[in-house]
């Protein structure tokens, strides 16, 4: 059975189990111990046949033509080395997210669970779709499937008017950028009506038809994955969806979004413009910058990861953007660097993001809060969701010797290939955006530590997160099953830059796994030993082997000379759980540095206020300067539209007699 | 022995043609006389005129070229549009009781004189087609166009529904004539199509009838342009 074959069975049977989810949504046993692990099991499947296909293949790809769909019209699928590292990707997060889904939904919230089992499943074999498709029309059949499943996934519950409000933002983004994704085939296919990839490779335009081509799939692409004007949606719909939802479509529909965009760019158009890698790259930075800053600032824990993920979608944007800078001055070693170090990057945000989601969702459960400020001193009660998110913070944040760092490292390396380019201005500026993609990665530090810190450290600021309880079995074993991810891609990177070849080879024409193999496994060198090398498992051995050691120093040294006695209290004898830093005021000083960004409204309370009130809200300024705006003027078009119809059936048939003698004597002339 | 098998053999323009322009002629009248009358049973009796002449007109091509299928659409026009719709009509009209004259929306000497520029136009309009049309009926090309002009003009002119489904017929009639005089008529099963659409038009404007009389206690559809408007 080949491997496309077996991956197309996974999609089927994901399809199949979630019909049998909705047909028997009563049983609710049965939908969430038995359909949700089997979920999970065919996704582990995916995940290992689209790995071996990756490693065994070589350059001949898998195609398939299925008898469905239009007539005359079938849908292609194909299975190359760029669907399956996505595939695996796919796979490999969707395991763990079903593993933890199956503990997750109750009874009585939001869609009853059949239904819920039904949406994912229709989500995950729609995103297999998209991975798998060939030609244009499957493509759109696949994401559109995609975009809608996950709406009513994140309206699931629908009776909360916010949540609604926020289904219904990500809905009219999702189909403002599918009608992106439709023009830019149709400019791609160049009026030959063929809109297989096979056609569109052979015949793909070049010139302005092949920017605009690019252009259209950018903001297609870019509306989905949450690129800077069209991030909107993010950060509301992720709160407002299930914990496993928001990880799904945080960990890997916006990749599925890179996804598009790579085969777009790097496979159907032939040829690549060295402005499109820089136009990438600025607003990827810009992105990335935006989204790390306010992920500081927000005190909702769902809405900081969301705006989180908004940056990591940044940072893999900048990555393409300097591989297409590389590939359009036929540099492709440095190009394959790149989009080694941009796809190493979708890989490791998706385990990391995944796993940070699932964690809010078992907080979230024991304690109903997703407010930072009512929370806090949570390790004593769930230690294990505690330390497990513990790991997905610190690959966050970007330190080895965990995954997060890995690709981050990569991504800087290439930047200081950029002086080898033959561009002057180009030269000049990348510099600069290595800076910020400094900045970036140390400013997303800090969010990961206000994140960890107000929510697990710390003492309880409510009473009631007394009563918080531990995550279920299920729930620690798919977070368990991601954080595994996390430690393995940290300390097996070379394994992982391997693996990613045939992807390099397939799109930029090089791949840079010989270069960095120096003939071991432990050590990690991109281009030169002398120049940069890193490698995580000795990091991660000195790393243990340090801890383990100062560990035994100072338990020999002080145990059992310990006393324990109150804080010093500055004199000050009211001490509670309330009295600690905020989520506010641990945002603060960024809130101050970077106040440009932000359009914030403060209510300070008086002084002689019996019960003082303190509010502040962070908005987003885009909000008010494009969409505002773009919402009064369609709410103006419509009302003038408005005019013409005046509700009298003589006026609106006189409409068409007027047109049908225009177009008669137009037609005649 | 066919009784008129001696008609395409006259000299200078065959009888025949002489006979269908003769058609077209009558055609173009009724349509003005339509647009002109205030009587919403005499507006029937003409209608029902105007299908009976279409049947003629379309008989006499179906003879006259040996177009056999012509006949079946001769057939159709006679049993639908001169006997059922028609019919139909002054059932709706008699049991809705709105025998009354017509109030129309403009005088009517200037919607004939209106009328009168779009005959113009259509004949305009018409001239290159029928260059192209190598059927002896082509003359009639602009006539049709006209008749299709003129009963949309109708629709539009009057504020009570049945007048407006009158006019709605009669357009149809133009279409039909116009598909007769450039092509001998369109392939059949499009004509069943189009016949079996206005059959069923009629029934929803009959049900359509019935509830706005229900609703507002007459058939003007002022009263429905005053309800959207409230909301």
């Amino acid at each position: 059975m080949s491997p496309l074959a077996l991956i197309l069975l996974a999609c089927l049977v994901w399809l199949a189990i979630g019909l049998l989810g909705a047909t028997f949504s009563r049983r609710f046993v049965f939908v969430t111990r038995v359909l949700f692990p089997a979920g999970a099991l065919v996704a582990a499947t995916v995940a290992l046949t689209a790995l071996l296909a990756l490693l065994t293949q070589g350059d001949t790809p898998h195609t398939a033509m299925l008898p469905l769909g239009l007539p005359g019209l079938p849908f292609h699928l194909r299975l190359d080395a760029l669907s399956a590292f996505f595939l695996c990707l796919l796979g490999a997060v969707a395991a763990g997210i079903s593993l933890y889904a199956a503990g997750y939904f109750r009874r009585g919230q939001g869609s009853t669970p059949g239904l819920q089992c039904l949406l994912y499943h229709l989500f995950l074999a729609s995103m297999g779709g998209v991975l798998l498709a060939d030609d244009a029309y499957f493509f759109m059949v696949a994401w559109e499937s995609m975009a809608l499943s996950s709406y009513f996934l994140v309206t699931s519950d629908h009776r909360i008017a916010e949540i609604r409000r926020a289904g219904f933002l990500y809905l009219i983004v999702a189909h403002v950028g599918a009608i992106g994704i439709l023009l830019s085939f149709g400019a791609m296919s160049g009026g030959t009506g063929d809109y297989t990839f096979d056609g569109i490779r052979t015949n793909a335009p070049e010139g302005w038809l092949a920017s605009a081509a690019f252009l259209l799939a950018l903001g297609g692409f870019g509306a989905k994955a949450g690129l800077l004007p069209l991030h909107v949606w993010l950060p509301e719909a992720h709160p407002a969806a299930p914990s496993p939802v928001s990880a799904m479509m945080s960990g890997v529909m916006l990749k599925t979004a890179i996804y598009g965009l790579l085969r777009v760019t790097f496979d159907l158009l032939p040829e690549q413009q060295w402005w499109w890698g820089a136009l990438l790259l600025g607003l990827g930075l810009a992105t990335a910058l935006f989204g790390v800053v306010f992920s500081t600032v927000q005190s909702d824990m769902k809405r900081l990861l969301a705006y989180s993920s908004i940056e990591n979608i940044g940072l893999i944007f900048a990555g393409i953007g300097l591989s297409l800078v590389f590939a359009a001055n036929s540099m492709p070693l440095l190009a394959a660097l790149a989009l080694t170090a941009a796809l190493y990057h979708c890989l490791n945000h998706a385990f990391f993001k995944s796993l940070l989601f699932l964690a809010t969702g078992s907080v979230l459960h024991a304690t109903g809060q997703r407010n930072l400020g009512r929370l806090g001193g949570l390790i004593h009660r769930m230690p294990w969701v505690a330390w497990l998110a513990l790991l997905g913070v610190v690959a966050s944040a970007g330190l080895p010797p965990l995954n997060g760092f890995v690709s981050e490292w990569l991504l800087l390396q290439s930047f200081l290939f950029t002086p080898q380019l033959p561009h002057g201005y180009l030269n000049m500026l990348l510099p600069v955006a290595a800076g910020a993609i400094a900045l970036t990665a140390a400013l997303a530090g800090f969010a990961m530590v206000k994140f960890f810190g107000v929510v697990f450290l710390g003492q309880p600021r409510e009473e009631h997160l007394a009563k918080a309880h531990d995550a279920g079995r299920m729930e620690r074993l798919g977070l368990i099953w991601l954080a595994a991810g996390c430690v393995l891609l940290g300390v097996l990177p070379n394994f992982v830059i391997a693996a990613l070849d045939p992807v390099t080879n397939f799109l930029v024409g090089a791949g840079f796994a010989p270069a960095a193999d120096k003939g071991s496994w432990l050590l990690l060198a991109p281009i030169s030993e002398e120049r940069a090398s890193y490698s995580g498992a000795i990091f991660l051995g000195g790393l243990l082997a340090f801890t383990l050691a100062l560990f035994f120093v100072v338990r020999a040294v002080f145990h059992g000379r310990l006393r324990r006695a109150d804080a010093w209290d500055c004199g000050f004898p009211l001490l509670s759980g309330r009295t600690q830093d905020t989520a506010e005021g641990f945002g603060q000083p960024i809130r101050q540095v970077f106040a440009p960004f932000f359009r914030i409204t403060r209510e300070h309370p008086s002084p002689f206020d019996k019960e003082p009130h303190y509010r502040i809200v962070v908005d987003d300024p885009l909000w008010h300067w494009l969409y505002l705006p773009l919402a009064w003027l369609v709410d103006l078009g419509t009302r003038v539209v408005g005019k013409l119809q005046r509700g009298r059936i003589a006026i609106y048939l006189l409409y068409s007699f007027v047109t049908l003698l225009a177009l008669l004597v137009f037609t005649t002339r | 022995m066919n009784p008129l098998a001696w008609l395409p053999t006259l000299p200078g323009l065959p009888f025949a043609g002489q006979l269908i322009n003769l058609c077209a002629a009558i055609m173009l009248l009724l349509a003005f006389a339509m647009l002109a009358q205030r009587r919403i049973v005499t507006l029937i009796n003409l209608f029902a005129l105007q299908g009976a002449v279409l049947c003629l007109s379309t008989a006499i091509v179906a003879l006259s070229t040996g177009q056999s299928h012509l006949w079946g659409s001769a057939l159709i026009t006679l049993l639908l549009k001169v006997i059922l719709l028609p019919w139909i009509l002054h059932r709706l009209v008699h049991k809705l009781s709105v025998k009354w004259d017509v109030e129309t929306l403009f005088n009517i000497p200037t919607t004939m004189l209106v009328g009168i520029g779009l005959v113009i136009i259509a004949f305009n309009v018409a001239q290159p087609i029928s260059e192209f049309a190598g059927t002896i009926t082509r003359a009639t090309i602009g006539i049709a166009l006209a008749c299709v002009m003129l009963a949309f003009l109708m629709m539009i002119t009057r504020s009570k529904a049945v007048p407006q489904v009158v006019g709605f017929m009669s357009m149809e009639n133009g279409l039909f004539f116009a598909a007769t005089s450039a092509t001998y008529g369109m392939p059949m099963v499009i004509e069943l199509g189009v016949a079996l659409d206005v059959l069923v038009g009629m029934v929803v404007f009959g049900v359509f009838f019935f509830q706005i009389r229900e609703k507002f206690d007459s058939l003007d559809i002022r009263h429905l342009e005053e309800k959207t408007k409230q909301e």
